[in-house]
């Protein structure tokens, strides 16, 4: 049955070649566990990736009931997590998942370096990586403070603070994030919440495509 | 051993499958589930609302009567408006709602000059007798809702809305 409708599409699309292209690759004997079970440590972008999608599926869920607004955001997630069904886990996957996505990051980081795959040709993609780090730490960021209880608030008390001590820009990035020169508060939280689900997400896609058709296109780096 | 053996592929290909779809399904499950709650959650019935309304009053002429609840929306408690058409029938006090059956506008009771012993929607001219049965040719498909009524203390007090027991 799948394979009549997909033969019918293939027939008139030929889109066998596009998805060997994506799916058709070779796993060198050094990076596949079976062989060497050492070589899991070559699994950890491709978990991070595996959390990110999580994180971004839950969070859409998350946006169904969550207001951005200092009257209501509280109430709304404390009402998803505690009358919706599975809003407990649902709010659980995208907590734990944005700790443990920051770690997983970290464990592809040091792979990468310690089995020095940043070197010649592939050093632009290290930089990307660079740049996807920046962009996961700056959800972290956005994203703690959402809930808007306390310890969101004072976290992100800390935070703008630190961003103001850059020397002469400072006050201008702390007004910029906080949306006001004084005041974390309904401005901040709006700002928050559309950089949380528009901006940064957005560039992360592009910046993970780039990583990806980057791997594809130099292979995996040969082994130590 | 049969004719068709598995392949070593095709095993792998069903075990990745099988895991896959069970990995799968344990993250998207819980996320439809809450998705899909408000048509799972059930409500609790309304209690009788207070009006201000003297039952002793109230004749065969409908009179509208303003009402006012405690709703609670989600993470949002609010004191919503509502309003009933009431009078008498015998013995009995009749509220209608004013909810019009043919896409939700609010009828009145005799706006139309030219119909002014029944109830009027002016959004598409639907028509509704008083006992809130529609008029046939207009565009409302059924009667009028209905509001459970008690009295307390003298005064009329409204319940849940409640399928129109006029017959048609």
């Amino acid at each position: 049955m799948l394979n009549k409708i997909y033969d019918w599409v293939d027939e008139r699309l030929d889109i066998t070649p596009i998805w060997r292209d994506i799916a058709d690759h070779e796993v060198p004997e050094h990076v596949n566990p079976a062989h060497h079970f050492s070589a899991f440590v070559y699994c950890f972008g491709g978990l991070t990736f595996f959390i990110t999608v999580i994180q971004i599926l839950s969070g859409m869920f998350l946006t169904m009931y969550y207001v951005p607004d200092v009257e209501n955001a509280w109430k709304s997630v404390y009402y998803l997590q505690n009358e919706v069904a599975f809003g407990e886990i649902v709010r659980g996957m995208h907590h734990w998942g944005a700790s443990l996505v920051i770690v997983m990051m970290f464990l592809h980081t040091l792979r990468v370096f310690f089995t020095g795959s940043y070197k010649k040709p592939r050093e632009l993609n290290w930089l990307v990586g660079v740049g996807i780090f920046a962009i996961m730490l700056g959800l972290g960021f956005t994203g703690y403070l959402l809930p808007w209880d306390m310890k969101a608030l004072f976290a992100t008390k800390v935070g703008i603070e630190i961003a103001a001590s850059v020397p002469f820009l400072g006050e201008i990035i702390k007004t910029l994030l906080a949306g006001d020169s004084t005041i974390i508060g309904a401005q901040t939280l709006t700002r928050f919440f559309a950089i949380h689900v528009f901006f940064l997400p957005a560039a992360l896609f592009a910046l993970l495509a780039v990583h990806f058709i980057m791997i594809r296109r130099q292979g995996i780096s040969g082994p130590l | 051993m049969s004719k068709n053996r598995v392949t070593r592929r095709q095993f792998l290909t069903y075990t990745i499958t099988g895991v896959g779809g069970f990995m799968a399904a344990g993250m998207l499950m819980p996320m439809v589930r809450f998705a899909i709650d408000p048509i799972l959650q059930t409500k609790e019935e309304g209690d009788f609302v207070q009006t201000s309304q003297k039952a002793a009053e109230i004749t065969e002429v409908p009179v509208k009567v303003d009402f006012s609840y405690e709703q609670t929306d989600g993470w949002y408690k609010s004191e919503v408006a509502d309003a009933a058409w009431v009078y008498r029938e015998g013995d009995q006090i009749v509220a209608i709602s004013p909810v019009c059956k043919h896409l939700g506008c609010t009828v009145n009771w005799a706006s139309d000059p030219t119909h002014p012993d029944q109830f009027f929607c002016a959004c598409h001219a639907g028509r509704y007798e008083k006992s809130g049965v529609n008029v046939k040719g207009t565009p409302p498909l059924g009667p009028l809702d209905m509001f459970e009524v008690a009295e307390n203390d003298g005064f009329l007090m409204l319940g849940k809305k409640i399928a129109n027991t006029h017959s048609n």
